[in-house]
């Protein structure tokens, strides 16, 4: 019965998108290590790198965010109103309260350094946001009418959240941090990946077929193989934790475009549709 | 004032495109493209951000004997509608007429609207960064006239007025169609699915889907608590491993 259109209209997203929420999800999760961090007496000099890349992220996201508007004059919009039923609504907000809390925690330690209450209520707000920063966007395309990203409701949030913290290690350890807690957060996360990574592997009917197939499938198994099995090993290896974190971080990168890609191929497959 | 709706009644389309047309014409919707889709005499290929209503040509067999049907397509227009909910600037809006309206002074063009439509109406127009659809021509029924393309077409295959009266119309048509040996025609109303219903009914013979109606469309929202209670676990989650850990 060929006498029909695509049945769903692809996302319009572009590039902005996907590094968004590899971005996003690195900065929250960044502030959540920095807020327990800092409430938990921690390594100081992890608890003020987590805090740095949490206000880069901050910093960088709603440029991503606004660059990607059809009319980004208009990103103001976004705050016109708050409805709890739309992720991205939620999604804007939390970045826009997150970025206030991260900014006033730093500014509070540069610039009024004896307000030590006020600077951890400021470092426990931006991980509360920063928690919901780095797993909303799971929620955000697994709430739509695209089937592949509707499929996999349940576990998206735990994959973009499990990836975000797995970068946000990655990156502390890049920076020259050593704390074995980091080594066994980012085994932690790389452990979720490669369960979930069996599950996108066990999946085999049709409407999984763009993550197991052709570019989008490529994206999206390179991603979890790179924030899964592999720096999972590297990590009980001694001495590869960096090559764990690089892994770990391009994979998180190289998933976000997989998934997007598999949205898009999603919307334009007929026999996805009649469930 | 009672709730508006349209009845599209394939069963007496002739495929003139009157209602494109003069759609087009009245909103002032730009050329989106002329395509030799291969579907008979179908140059659009669906709707979309510039085709808001779009006829749909179906060749099929029946008893036979190749049989052509036509079916004027257009935004449903749903009691629970996956764009509404899913814009985060509150551009889109239930008119007191029972529309779905973009507002296009407020739409920011973040594409949320796009994939969170279970029928693959709305779109965002690239030269313009907007989300458009069907307006139910929000402007005309304001002035107390029906819209364009109900207007234009020339069988009044397309019915405007109190979604009730269509609805009891369609069900009429069905049993006068049955009476007259014409047993494989059903009205499309998904009152049974989250979308709980649409404004645009259709009356279509044989399968829905070679119309581009599915068969079970679902408003997204459905699945919020399930996505918002993973997040709230992973969250959790995060925390308590990161203070466990340092």
């Amino acid at each position: 019965m060929e006498n029909r259109s695509d049945p769903l209209k692809p996302p319009v997203w572009t590039w902005e998108i996907p590094v968004y929420f590899f971005v996003g999800g690195a900065a929250g999760a960044a502030a959540v290590i920095a807020g327990v961090g800092a409430a938990t007496g921690a390594e100081p000099g992890v608890v003020a790198d987590a805090r740095w890349i949490a206000a880069v992220g901050a910093a960088v996201s709603p440029v991503l965010l606004i660059s990607d508007l059809g009319r980004p004059e208009r990103f103001l919009n976004m705050l016109r109103v708050f409805k709890w039923q739309s992720p991205m609504s939620v999604g804007a907000w939390t970045l826009a309260a997150f970025s206030a809390a991260i900014f006033g925690a730093i500014s509070l330690r540069l610039l009024w350094p004896d307000a030590t209450v006020l600077a951890l209520a400021a470092d426990a707000a931006a991980g509360l946001t920063g928690a919901v920063l780095a797993t909303y966007t799971g929620v955000l395309i697994g709430a739509t009418a695209i089937p592949v990203w509707s499929r996999h409701i349940a576990t998206l949030p735990l994959h973009f959240g499990a990836s975000a913290l797995g970068v946000a290690v990655s990156l502390l350890e890049l920076l020259g941090h050593r704390a074995p807690a980091l080594n066994r957060l980012g085994l932690g996360a790389a452990a979720i990946e490669t369960v979930l990574l069996i599950q996108i592997e066990w999946a085999r009917d049709a409407v999984n077929r763009p993550l197991l197939t052709g570019s989008s499938g490529a994206l999206v198994r390179a991603g979890a193989w790179l924030t899964g099995p592999l720096p999972l090993a590297l990590r009980l290896i001694p001495g590869l934790r960096l090559a764990a974190a690089v892994s770990m971080t391009t994979g998180s990168l190289v998933t976000r475009f997989g998934w997007i890609a598999a949205g898009r191929r999603s919307a334009t497959m007929p026999a996805a549709q009649e469930s | 004032m009672a709730t508006k709706g349209f009845f599209t009644d394939a069963t007496v389309c002739i495929g003139c495109k009157a209602c494109e047309v003069a759609c087009k014409e009245w909103n002032g919707v730009p050329a989106d493209g002329f395509e030799w889709t291969g579907r008979s005499y179908d140059n659009t290929g669906g709707l979309g951000h510039s085709t808001w209503r779009h006829v749909t040509f179906v060749e099929k067999e029946r008893d036979g004997l190749p049989a052509w049907e036509f079916s004027s397509d257009v935004c449903k227009h749903c009691e629970h509608a996956g764009c509404l909910e899913a814009c985060p600037t509150g551009a889109i809006v239930r008119t007191e007429f029972g529309g779905v309206f973009v507002q296009p002074d407020i739409c920011n063009g973040c594409g949320y609207c796009v994939v969170a439509c279970p029928f693959g109406v709305v779109d965002r127009r690239p030269e313009d960064g907007r989300a458009f659809k069907c307006t139910f021509c929000y402007d005309r029924q304001k002035a107390g006239l029906e819209p364009a393309c109900a207007k234009a077409c020339p069988t009044a295959s397309i019915q405007f007025g109190d979604l009730d009266e269509l609805r009891e119309r369609a069900a009429a048509r069905v049993t006068e169609l049955a009476e007259r040996g014409v047993t494989d025609a059903s009205v499309y109303d998904p009152r049974h699915t989250s979308v709980g219903g649409t404004h645009a009914i259709f009356l279509v013979r044989g399968d829905v889907r070679a119309f581009n109606l599915p068969l079970n469309p679902q408003v997204p929202t459905v699945l919020l608590a399930r996505g918002w209670r993973s997040a709230a676990l992973t969250a959790i989650l995060m925390v308590v491993s990161v203070w466990l850990a340092l």
